[in-house]
């Protein structure tokens, strides 16, 4: 006997608006497939007159998607425009110009597809922002699963702009390696759309979902020099100890599940905020499990040993999506699972962020002054970096949460431009990455030199850069919350690092340079990434005010399921 | 304040799943060949599943069951991958082993 | 009989219909084929490999391409099942999203074989 089962289920409530910034970064990819599996190849001819189209089309797309992702009607521009030729006009020019810069790009079909999917969700977020959140506040999008809150829209616009920005520098790089295809850019969006959702994710199982949509493109990503050994091994290093990382998170999400009975963050707060556990060892053991996993992504100490190897082996232009976007996503979902859903238990987990932070912050920064290898240093200081950040989390207040994004973002920038330079630098198959290749860079590439350094320095955290801002906030935030010598060790710390800043600097301007050192051409979509990176990173250094709003405003909360 | 206190029938079941998982967590550590690697990933994973059945049936929620199913699928994608990894790996040479895989220094 | 056992019954009788069909087909086969056995012809048949040898032997590394692809949809069945079993509650809205998922899967299959890694050579 069958029995009868009631007839019909409750349709989840999607919010599509809400949900748009992260569905154009996973539809774009799934559409990229699409395009490339019925194209496999396109004529040269074709191919030149397809990107001005897209340059247009992005245009266009921009506006139609930002306008859904707001409340406004999308086309009530074009409606009250009608008739109005000044309007059409400057929708021509706008179009136009989109194109013939495009053009100017010299990018490839897949390149220009991609920057427009990053660009347009981009938009899509700001019409979030502005038209949603500003007004209504946080809301839940597919049955409350997921959160779009401000914390996940800065951290979905920061993951929006990385693939941007890595596309660009991507572009040359495959022509150059013999790589060219639609791959890498299709692993990078759906990358990005998992952590994405990541960074909104109401539940822990969609968190941990979301996470190995990141992860395992990212493997792939690494390992994708398929002429470089070291390429290949990094992938699989990548690999086995993100798999070792993922299996704990997922133990940590268990153990919590049965101390608490849910996995949903709002139901977990709620829980712990009423009740006190008589018996708290699940939970301890299920929070500590859920630390261990994330800072494994997060690379802090002492899960970093992946990191140097892994950012020297892959291709330079992935290192620098790693390094933004991945690490990005990450500590957004620590901020989400930590701050915000443990936040009555702060007392527990405060200790341990506190050592991690300490140790990450000092291994990191000693250990970067030994390295002989620009890639193994950066990957360092990007330990330290998180270091860092760590410091905000440690505050578990409003304010360390905005310092955390304000970092976050302000890092995404610089760690794209460092790592654009490199991968300029060091030429084909990415053989030129020690230090030595980078001596008098100043008489050989003037600019390129001028621009990396203007990138170090905001990485030591000198004045009048964005990473200045950054550590300020961060130090702030752990001096409001009582955490004096995490202060102090962030500073001294910060101290030791500048040195090893100091010295490339130096040896690119009083360095010689080889005789027979091979010229460095510079393509001009990686130049743009780079003037971009570096007008954020000097903008935001001089005028925080912005962005210092935005993240005040961004402070993440969960969404009650309905 | 209310004070709440789970009542675990199952304390077997989450010993082996904690054995399980700490079985797998040592030989990934232990062992070089990248397909036993592998095969200690999937043996923590399906520890944790144990873990998931057991607490869904103590707290009678259904939750637990469902996660088992995206955890099934995760693992089944994390070993394709892998498998991916070793096979191009292994295009370039004849056999590999962690070991093996040592360019990198650290 | 309980009614416990009286519903495995059921699956009692598939299982033995199971049987009688596939010893039904093959004593027919018996029947009707003529007998002629040559040397390949009576060796136990192993996917077109060897059948004999070292049992440490090394399998084709092309293989490992179609055991991956195998392995991916066969594992996203776990999904259908559980759906299939509530399509009725679910409705439209239910077959939408499955014909999603499933557009999905196969989007990535046709670029595996747009891909050329479904040809053997």
């Amino acid at each position: 006997m069958i029995a009868q089962l009631d007839s019909t289920v409750a349709r989840p409530e999607i919010t599509w608006d809400g949900l748009l910034p992260i569905l154009t970064l996973g539809v774009g990819a799934l559409l990229l497939v699409l395009f490339r599996s019925l194209m496999k190849q396109l004529p040269k001819a074709a191919a030149d007159q397809a990107v001005p189209v897209i340059g247009g089309v992005t245009v266009i797309a921009m506006w139609v998607v930002g306008g859904f992702a707001g409340t406004d009607v999308p086309l009530a521009g074009l409606r009250d425009g009608l008739g109005d030729p000044v309007f059409f006009l400057g929708l021509l020019i706008m179009v136009g110009l989109g194109g013939w810069f495009a053009q100017y790009l010299r990018l490839s079909v897949d390149a220009a597809l991609t920057v427009m999917i990053g660009l347009t969700s981009l938009a899509a977020t700001w019409g979030v922002w502005t038209d949603r959140y500003e007004i209504d506040g946080a809301f839940g999008l597919v049955g409350d699963q997921l959160g779009a809150d401000g914390f996940s829209l800065v951290i979905t616009g920061v993951i929006a702009s990385a693939i941007v920005l890595v596309a660009l520098l991507l572009d040359d790089y495959l022509e150059r390696e013999g790589m060219a295809g639609a791959d890498m850019y299709v692993l990078m969006l759906f990358s990005g759309a998992g952590g994405a959702v990541m960074a909104s994710a109401n539940d822990l199982i969609v968190l941990f979902l979301a996470l190995e949509t990141l992860s395992i493109a990212v493997y792939v990503m690494a390992a994708m020099h398929m002429r470089r050994s070291e390429s290949q091994e990094a992938g699989l290093k990548y690999f086995v100890l993100g798999a070792f990382s993922s299996a704990f998170l997922l133990y940590g999400i268990a153990l919590t599940y049965g101390a608490v009975g849910s996995t949903n963050l709002i139901v977990i707060a709620d829980f712990l905020e009423q009740n006190r556990l008589v018996e708290d060892g699940l939970l301890m053991a299920g929070m500590a499990m859920l630390l261990v996993g994330l800072g494994f992504k997060v690379a802090a100490a002492p899960f970093h040993a992946w990191t140097p190897d892994v950012y020297q082996g892959a291709p330079t232009p992935v290192v620098a999506f790693m390094a933004s976007a991945v690490k990005a996503a990450g500590f957004a979902a620590l901020v989400r699972v930590f701050v915000t859903t443990f936040a009555d238990h702060a007392d527990d987990w405060q200790p341990a962020v506190y050592a991690l932070a300490i140790l990450t912050l000092v291994v990191g920064s000693f250990m970067a002054i030994v390295q002989r290898d620009a890639k193994r240093m950066l990957a360092y200081s990007s330990i330290s970096h998180a270091g860092f950040i760590l410091v905000g989390v440690q505050a578990a207040s409003n304010e360390g949460v905005s310092s955390v994004l304000f970092y976050a973002v302000a890092y995404t920038f610089l760690v794209i431009g460092s790592f654009g330079v490199l991968s300029i630098v060091s030429g084909e198959g990415d053989r030129g990455t020690s230090l030595d290749h980078l001596d008098g860079l100043s008489t050989r590439r003037p600019a390129l030199a001028l621009a990396l350094t203007v990138f170090l320095l905001a990485q030591a955290g000198v004045p009048l850069t964005s990473g200045f801002v950054a550590k300020f906030a961060v130090i702030g935030a752990a001096v409001e919350a009582r955490s004096y010598w995490l202060a102090i060790a962030a500073m001294v710390t910060a101290v030791v690092s500048a040195f090893l800043y100091l010295r490339i600097i130096l040896s690119m301007y009083l360095g010689q340079a080889e005789d027979d050192a091979p010229t460095i051409r510079v393509p001009r979509a990686a130049g743009l990434a780079i003037i971009v990176a570096l007008v954020i990173t000097v903008g935001f250094g001089l005028v925080p005010g912005e962005l210092d709003d935005i993240t005040r405003d961004a402070i993440p909360v969960l969404i009650a399921a309905g | 304040m209310i004070l709440a206190e789970l009542a675990l029938t199952s304390p077997y079941y989450l010993v082996l799943s904690a054995l399980l998982f700490a079985t797998g967590a040592t030989g990934l550590l232990i062992r070089r060949n990248p397909l036993v690697m592998f095969m200690c990933v999937e043996l923590m994973l399906n520890g944790v599943n144990i873990s998931f059945v057991a607490f869904g049936a103590d707290l009678n929620d259904v939750g637990g069951q469902i996660s088992v199913f995206f955890v099934l699928v995760v693992a089944a994608v994390e070993v394709v991958v892998g498998l991916a990894l070793v096979v191009a790996i292994n295009r370039r040479r004849s056999d590999a082993t962690a070991d093996d895989v040592s360019l990198l220094r650290g | 009989m309980s009614d416990f056992l009286r519903s495995y019954l059921t699956v009692g009788i598939f299982g033995l219909i199971g049987v009688a069909l596939v010893g039904v087909f093959l004593g027919l086969g018996k029947i009707l084929r003529p007998n002629k056995p040559t040397l390949a012809k009576t060796e136990a048949y192993e996917s077109g490999v060897e059948p004999t040898g070292d049992m440490w032997s090394q399998a084709n590394i092309r293989y490992y391409v179609f055991a991956l692809l195998f392995v991916m949809f066969d594992v996203e069945a776990v999904f259908i099942f559980p759906w299939a079993t509530r399509l009725e509650a679910y409705g439209t809205f239910g077959l939408i999203e499955m014909a999603i998922f499933i557009f999905i899967l196969l989007l990535g299959l046709l670029y595996a074989w747009r891909k050329g890694v479904l040809k053997w050579a």
